[in-house]
Formats: C-alpha cells, sequence, structure tokens
C-alpha cells in the first residue's frame, strides 16, 4: 500500500534561508577575515607542458607585505601525495599529484609557487618577481595525437598516454548493423567547458598547533569528505579537523573535488599557525576550475524498414586532462555515456567502446549532469536522423522503440537497472502542451517569410542519489549513506542535523518540510543545519542529485523514530496506546476527532526536565538519529523528455530559442517550487552548452578564453521562458519514493536544441553534429551543404 | 611640471548615508574599498572585469560596476549598496517577490539583481518580460533559469 503522507511533503515552500540573502546577509567564505588572516596568490604555469629548471623567489619573500614563500620541498615534509585511483577501474592510470609542481608541469594554471602575503594585492605583486627559469615540452593538446603511436608522453613513468579503455556490449551489434535496412553514422562533437560558479572557489583555513586543531571554512558540497581528506593528507586526527560550507555561491560539481591550490592554502594554515585566505580570481577559475565534457563520439545506429532499432555501436574518445580528478577519479563521464547512450529505447544489440588518454590541459572530470547530455544527444540526433532516412515522424519512431511500461523493470543495455521510467507518459504530456501539427503549418509559412523555425525533442534518462556501492567498491571515503540527527529543544521545536549541504538548490527547505510533516509540527518549528563536519553526522554532501532521494529519506526515518518515543511519552501521561493518538499541528490529538490531548512542547518538557515521570523501559529519547544507506543498487533512474524551439538567423548563424518545455519525473517531488526553477537553470546551462560555452586553446596549448568576456554564459535576454511538467512515478525502493532532480535540465537541453537547429535547417540540407552551435559552424554547415 | 605620482589618496564620501572618510591606495577598486575597508559584504565580486554584474552598487544614484571605479573616483558621492537598500526598506516589495518566486537559489547574484531591478522600477514601473530580461542583461545568474527573477521583478511591478 502506499503511504499518502502530510500535505506538506509536496508543497510550494519557499526557502527560510532565501531572506537573509536577499537581505545582503549571506555569509560566503570570502566574507569572514579573522584576525590574522593572511592571503595566498600563486605562481602557476604559463606553459601547458614544460621542466622548472630553476625558481628564483629572493625577491619575492623579501617584498613588502609577504610573509612567506612556498614552493614543493617546503611541503614535502607537510602535504603527502595522492592518486587518483578507483578500485572498480584497477586498469585506470593514476600518477602521483603533489600539491606544488616540483620539476615538471602538466598544464597550463598548475601551481607552481604559494605567496603568502597580508593583504592578496601584495601577495600577487610579489609572485610577479619570481623568476621561473623553463624548458618548454612537447605538449599535447587532443586525444587522436595523445593516443597515436610515438606520441610525447604527458607523464614519462608511464609507457604511453592512454588513461583508460573499456568496453562493453549486449549481443552482437556488428552483425545487428550488418543486418539493418538502415543504418546512421555520424560523429559527434562536443567542445570543453566548465562549471562558473558566479561565486569562485576559495577557502579559509585556520590551524591551531597546541590543539592539532584545523578549521576550514570552504565554498564546497562535501565537508565530511574534505574533513577526511585534510586529516589523511595533512596527518592530522580526523577529530581535530573542521570543515564548515557557509553560503556557497553555486557549485555545479566543480566543488565537491580536492584543489591542490586549496590544499596549500591548508598547509600554509598548518606551518604558519594562523588563517590563511585564498579565493581563486575569475583567469585562476577557468583555468584551474574542474573542466568536463570534450568528448569525440562516433555512433551507428541501425533500423528495420519499419522503424525498430536494431542495434547501436559507439565510440567515445575523450580524455582526463593532465591527471584523474580526486578523490572521484575520471571516469565517470565516459561511463555514464557508454551506459546512457540509447537508453530510452529497445536498442537490440549494443556495443560501447571507450577511450581516454591523458593531454596537457587542466583535469576534466565530474561537472553537473556527467555525461548525461552527450548520452542523450547522440541517441536522439540518431533518432531524429533515422526518421529522417526512414521518411517516418521522428515523434513516432521514439514512441515505436521506447521501452515500454511492461519492461520494467529491466536492467538496459548498459547495463543500469531502471526500476520504472515514464517514457510514453512523458512524451504524452509533452505533445498536450506542445501542438506539433500547427507547429509544422506555423513553421512553413514562416518560411515563406525567410525564417528558419525548428523543432526539436530529446528524451533522457537521468542517474541520481548514487548507492554506496560505487565508491565504497572504489575504494575512496565518499559517503552515499546518509544519517540525519534531530533534537527536540524543551520548546518542542526542533534542529535537524543533516550530511546534505545546500547551495541554493534548497534541500535545506524540503528537509524541513519532511521533518515538520514527518513529526507532525509546523514548518516553522523545524531548523535544519547542514554544511558543518563538526555539527553534521557524517554524511556526503550535495552532488549527483542525491539530497531529496537520500537526506530527504534518511530525515523522514528519523522524523519517524521521533516521533514514536513522543507518542510513546504521551501515551503514558494520557494513559492511553500510542496507536490511538496522533500528532497534528504541534498537538498531540485524537485522530479520530482531532481534539487536542496535549501540546508536543508539554512532552518536550516534561522529557527534558522531569524525565523522572517516565518509566526506565519507555523510549524517551528527544534526540535521536536515524540512518539511510540503499542496497544493492548504484542509481535511482529518473526521465523526462525536453522539446526546443529555436530560429537559426541563416545570415548570421544565430540561434534564438523560443520556446523551451520540459517533462520530467523525478518521483515524489518535495516541493515543486524549488524543482521547477532547479530544472529551469539547468535547462539554461544546457542552452548555454548547447549554443554558447567553449574553452578555446590556442594551438600552442594556452587557454584563449580566460574571462567572461571570452567564455559566453546565457544571461536573461537570449534565454526564453521553460515551461515545466511532471510525471510522478514512485521508486518503491525508499518510503518517500523520491529520486533525483537537479541533473535533468542540463541533460535534457542539449539535444533539444541541437535537434531543434537541425529541423530549422532541413531547407538549407545542413546537419550540424558540434556542440556548441556558434555561428560560425552554422554557416560553415550551410556553406558545406550548398557545395557539397 | 609633472607632480609626483601619488600612492594614496584622501578621500570623503557618503556610503548608505554614513559620512567616510580614508586614505586610500589609488588602484584600491571600490568594491574592494566597500567589502574589505567597509565590511559590507553584501556586495560580492564575480569577475573583477564588468561582466557578472554582482558587484554593482549605486554611485550618485547610477547603477555601477564596483570592479570598474576605483574607490577614489567615488571621492565626494553617494554610494549606496544592498545593506543601505536594504535597511531603507526601499528593497521590500521586490524581496518578497524574489523570495515567493524563489527567484533566488545560491544568493550570490542576489543583492546585484534586486538593486538592477528596483532601478529598473524606478524608471520604467510596468516592464515587460523582455524589457525586464534586457534591463538585467548586465547580471549573471548561473543558477536559476531568470524566468522566476523576471516573474518576481513582474510580481512586484503590479
Amino acid at each position: 500500500m502506499t503511504r499518502v503522507f502530510p500535505d506538506l511533503v509536496g508543497a510550494e515552500v519557499p526557502r527560510d534561508r532565501a531572506k537573509r540573502l536577499l537581505a545582503g546577509r549571506g555569509c560566503f567564505v570570502e566574507d569572514i577575515s579573522p584576525p590574522r588572516t593572511v592571503h595566498v596568490a600563486f605562481v602557476r604555469s604559463p606553459y601547458p607542458h614544460a621542466r622548472i629548471r630553476e625558481i628564483v623567489s629572493g625577491a619575492a619573500a623579501t617584498a613588502v607585505g609577504v610573509i612567506q614563500v612556498l614552493t614543493a620541498s617546503d611541503l614535502e615534509y607537510v602535504v603527502a601525495p595522492w592518486r587518483a585511483t578507483h578500485d572498480r577501474f584497477p586498469e585506470m592510470r593514476a600518477p602521483e599529484q603533489i600539491a606544488l609542481a616540483s620539476d615538471v608541469v602538466r598544464y597550463q594554471g598548475e601551481p607552481i609557487v604559494a605567496v603568502i602575503g597580508t593583504t592578496r594585492t601584495l601577495a600577487e605583486d610579489a609572485c610577479e618577481l619570481v623568476e621561473i627559469e623553463w624548458e618548454e615540452l612537447p605538449q599535447i593538446g587532443d586525444v587522436a595525437a595523445a593516443l597515436s603511436p610515438g606520441a610525447p608522453r604527458v607523464h614519462e613513468t608511464l609507457d604511453d598516454n592512454l588513461f583508460f579503455e573499456t568496453s562493453i556490449a549486449s549481443g552482437d551489434a556488428e552483425v545487428a548493423l550488418a543486418e539493418a535496412d538502415l543504418v546512421v553514422e555520424r560523429t559527434f562533437r562536443f567542445h570543453r567547458h566548465t562549471g562558473v560558479s558566479l561565486e569562485t572557489r576559495g577557502i579559509l583555513a585556520d590551524y591551531d598547533p597546541t590543539e592539532q586543531r584545523l578549521t576550514v571554512h570552504q565554498s564546497h558540497q562535501t565537508p565530511h569528505q574534505q574533513q577526511d581528506l585534510y586529516a589523511r593528507l595533512l596527518d592530522l586526527p580526523e577529530h581535530k579537523v573542521r570543515v564548515i560550507c557557509p553560503d556557497v555561491g553555486g557549485a555545479f560539481g566543480l566543488k565537491h573535488h580536492l584543489y591542490a591550490d586549496e590544499l596549500v592554502a591548508c598547509a600554509a594554515a598548518v606551518l604558519l599557525g594562523r588563517p590563511v585566505k585564498y579565493i581563486a580570481d575569475r583567469f585562476e577559475s577557468f583555468q584551474s576550475d574542474i573542466h568536463c565534457r570534450d568528448h569525440e563520439v562516433h555512433a551507428r545506429m541501425g533500423f528495420t524498414s519499419a522503424g525498430e532499432i536494431t542495434g547501436l555501436v559507439i565510440e567515445d574518445r575523450f580524455h582526463a586532462g593532465a591527471y584523474g580528478q580526486y578523490p572521484r577519479s575520471s571516469v565517470a563521464e565516459g561511463n555514464q555515456i557508454i551506459r546512457l547512450t540509447g537508453a530510452p529505447y529497445r536498442l537490440g544489440a549494443y556495443r560501447a567502446d571507450l577511450k581516454m588518454a591523458f593531454l596537457n590541459r587542466g583535469i576534466l572530470g565530474h561537472i553537473r549532469a556527467v555525461g548525461h547530455p552527450i548520452a542523450a544527444t547522440v541517441g536522439e540526433a540518431l533518432i531524429d536522423l533515422g526518421a529522417r532516412e526512414l521518411r517516418s515522424d521522428p515523434i513516432e519512431l521514439r514512441r515505436l522503440n521506447y521501452l515500454k511500461d511492461a519492461d520494467f523493470p529491466l536492467t538496459s543495455a548498459g547495463g543500469v537497472v531502471f526500476e520504472k521510467l515514464s517514457f510514453d507518459a512523458c512524451l504524452n504530456a509533452a505533445l498536450s502542451k506542445v501542438d506539433v501539427a500547427s507547429f509544422r503549418n506555423e513553421q512553413s509559412e514562416l518560411k515563406a517569410r525567410g525564417v528558419f523555425r525548428g523543432i526539436g525533442f530529446n528524451t533522457f534518462v537521468e542517474l541520481t542519489a548514487i548507492g554506496p556501492e560505487y565508491y565504497g567498491e572504489g575504494g575512496q571515503h565518499i559517503s552515499a549513506q546518509e544519517t540525519c540527527l534531530l533534537r527536540m529543544e524543551a520548546s518542542g521545536q526542533v534542529r535537524a542535523y543533516v550530511g546534505t549541504t545546500d547551495q541554493g538548490q534548497g534541500i535545506d527547505t524540503g528537509i524541513q518540510q519532511v521533518v515538520a510533516a514527518g513529526l507532525g509540527i509546523p514548518l516553522d518549528d523545524v531548523e535544519v543545519i547542514s554544511g558543518d563536519s563538526v555539527l553534521s553526522p557524517m554524511g556526503g554532501g550535495s552532488w549527483g542529485s542525491r539530497g531529496a532521494a537520500l537526506g530527504g529519506e534518511t530525515a523522514w526515518n528519523a522524523s519517524q523514530k521521533l516521533r514514536s518515543n513522543l507518542l510513546a511519552m504521551a501515551g503514558f501521561l494520557l494513559q492511553k496506546e500510542p496507536g490511538e493518538l496522533d500528532v497534528h499541528e504541534g498537538r498531540v490529538t485524537n485522530p479520530s476527532t482531532g481534539a487536542t490531548h496535549m501540546s508536543v512542547s508539554e512532552i518536550a518538557r516534561t522529557g527534558h526536565f522531569r524525565p523522572y515521570t517516565f518509566p526506565d523501559d519507555l523510549p524517551t529519547d528527544l534526540t535521536v538519529t536515524a540512518r539511510y544507506a540503499s542496497r544493492g543498487r548504484l542509481f535511482l533512474a529518473g526521465n523526462g523528455i525536453q522539446v526546443s524551439i529555436v530560429d537559426v538567423d541563416l545570415a548570421t548563424g544565430l540561434v534564438q530559442p523560443i520556446r523551451h518545455l520540459v517533462v520530467h519525473d523525478c518521483g515524489r517531488i518535495l516541493n515543486p517550487l524549488l524543482v521547477r526553477e532547479q530544472i529551469r537553470g539547468g535547462v539554461v546551462q544546457g542552452i548555454g552548452s548547447a549554443l554558447y560555452e567553449e574553452l578555446y586553446y590556442s594551438e600552442h596549448g594556452g587557454l584563449l578564453t580566460g574571462s567572461l568576456a571570452d567564455y559566453l554564459v546565457p544571461m536573461a535576454p537570449e534565454m526564453p521562458d521553460i515551461e515545466v511538467a511532471h510525471v510522478e512515478t514512485l521508486t518503491k525502493t525508499s518510503e518517500l519514493g523520491a529520486k533525483g532532480a537537479g541533473e535533468a535540465g542540463l541533460a535534457g537541453a542539449v539535444g533539444a536544441i541541437l535537434n531543434a537547429v537541425n529541423d530549422a535547417l532541413v531547407p538549407t540540407g545542413a546537419i550540424l553534429t558540434e556542440v556548441p552551435l556558434s555561428p560560425p559552424r552554422i554557416l560553415k554547415a550551410i556553406e558545406k551543404a550548398r557545395r557539397p | 611640471m609633472t607632480p609626483e605620482p601619488q600612492s594614496h589618496v584622501p578621500i570623503s564620501l557618503k556610503v548608505n548615508g554614513e559620512l567616510v572618510t580614508a586614505e586610500l591606495p589609488v588602484r584600491l577598486n571600490l568594491v574592494d574599498f566597500l567589502r574589505g575597508d567597509l565590511g559590507l559584504t553584501g556586495t560580492h565580486i564575480g569577475c573583477e572585469h564588468g561582466i557578472c554584474g554582482a558587484c554593482t552598487v549605486l554611485v550618485d544614484g547610477r547603477l555601477t560596476r564596483g570592479c570598474l571605479m576605483l574607490a577614489v573616483q567615488a571621492n565626494s558621492t553617494n554610494v549606496e549598496t544592498i545593506e543601505g537598500a536594504d535597511a531603507s526598506g526601499r528593497l521590500m516589495v521586490l524581496q518578497h517577490a524574489f523570495h515567493r518566486s524563489n527567484a533566488i537559489q545560491c544568493g550570490f547574484c542576489t543583492p546585484a539583481m534586486l538593486l538592477s531591478a528596483a532601478e529598473l522600477l524606478r524608471v520604467n514601473p510596468r516592464p515587460t518580460r523582455d524589457e525586464i530580461r534586457d534591463w538585467i542583461s548586465g547580471n549573471l545568474c548561473r543558477c536559476t533559469g531568470y524566468q522566476a527573477i523576471v516573474d518576481a521583478i513582474i510580481e512586484a511591478a503590479a
């Protein structure tokens, strides 16, 4: 039987924390300045690959305001090196990484010298006095060159530049393609971009040598993970390391890693015994934040003449940059692509190969919607191309091949367990909002007036709420379990301490709703406390769309434990069975009449101040913890569809999104107000990926897009209004039935835009398979189609 | 005769209605002065090159990028930051609308976004959605889809 939850679960409640931020009372890392704070600035490598012959830093060390200059040798006995291993992928190569480069730099922006000054300005001034004698080494900037025989090596200790390769297969895909009536084949290119949180990365580390106590304020998603890393890498007792994530100004996955520069700030605090602050500037962010995408995917999809998919083969060529990211390693984006491409469909046979290289580029890894946009775009572009060749309706071709309700549960061709997905329901919901027949009429009328409008559909699968087996088996110290501590005060009001963190998604509010609903007390009587490795029980933070599904479920479990104690205590005081009582709006009531027996605060007061009232064997704890860890499932899969309508200007190559629709299924929604705008935010980032965002490098490996004037992010005028609708297929693996929602917007937008642009360009004959769809690429494709 | 270059210059200005005097390095940006010297941390720094708009403040009533103006250029001006605008109560309708519409996620762009929105409503009390989108084109929000922000400004204008 499905449990009926109180209305508060699913209510459109605005966020408490927003009030403070709206008043300019936010507290971000840079806003915190304890006495004696000093500042770090870094000398970074201008070269993508070079040997450091000599560092001359005497003039910097004696410059005005400089406290200390640190190089690799100063940190040798302070910071341990690390390797980004993952035991599920034992063949993945994980060369040693150190906090400051000592002999060879392998990417532009790699930190070499840390200058600590009384102000950031003076530290930067002194950086300019550091002289480094270089020997440039040949740099490798693309995957094909890196993997070709005899290529110069990124790591001298390795015999080639192969980072990782793997392959998965289901059936014989080559035979399936050979027997197909039609095979569509394309190479897709997805260029490199990054997260661009508006608040850059930042850290304030303070160390008290008398107690071996390291206190870190950091703009980060995972305080407990950082506590563990700093304790191990700096050889400190873990219970003396505290990591606090205050207000965090956007994260999007780029803030759940270890960064060498941030570790140096901690090491400097240990060496100096005083607070050390490091705030990345925007140029440093573009150079040194984790990057993502940068894939070339060759794909072939076979169809019968009736339109049934017979098989799919993909080959993903990708790279890690110069090292794997730590502690998660860098395989996941490629791994998601080979597991998710074509995932909404009955594929027949399937094979996917992944090959990753090392390059002399910044580290590539996990940013929001890891791999998802690429997997969805490749599959959905091939469906559209197949429909074109078969002269069939792309919507009907999707419907024909979708996994059906009766197919679930199943293990997909890519090896992912799908409990139950809702492709047809989402498509039907989309078609109830978008009248495709009248769009086609409008499209041809517009074309007659020289306006090229197109529509694109993109069905996607979203992997959320990762289970503990992935990193547990991987050997990383990354928590996928959650624990929630509820503490009822004598007033009957409750503090909830959680391991998830809130960077603006609003998970604190979602948990507040769950706890209030679960206990039967008013929403305002619950406060959620997150983002502090001392206050909160061990948890995983927020990434990979885990907050509602894991943090929410944990909070629900805790609320039921506390509620059960409250009912037992009330039952004793009232001389009634707990089953004869309910808790509602902070009152203990008679469930059939609604009459009030007593208030929750009365129970709490008695429990705290007159505990002798209760017999010893009665559960009277008013502070409870509960834990939730999933078992035997790697992900909770959600799904959805996006529809994009765009205009393409054939003269300029500019694309203008006109309309955008998302139908999404993330199971139970804790708070639709928050989920809607989170999805819209993801869509806008996806439109950015599809149209604007790209990190360009010169042929010498120098970053050409180091500012927001060069790296274009979506601003309000170019963005359309975005309609969001929901289908709710609850997961049965938890009581709440919630899945994640954070990846969906970005996962689906890129392919929807690409397919819409290609639809608009049908009259020109141009077909694009490279994103971002910049004006030059569009104009070139049109030109090429004109003169084949 | 060319005067000797000066590293520091005395300035006097009003910030949120209070008189402030200081002797400042000439290269100090206005936003660094407001945040670092005056502790007005509600104004944020996102790019330091005039694109993201997070450092927007009002100088003599004009929306100004705090990262593109030197502090010494603010001599003899009236500067208003989010702290002053909030205390005055003049943002209250917008703040409520932003809260109700969830026109805010991480909150880093929000103080500047509110100051920009308030200025729009001063010069154009009934803006269209397109006019709003155009007006806030200099304020980067990386979290929301901008739509809730547009909704909130429409609601505040109603």
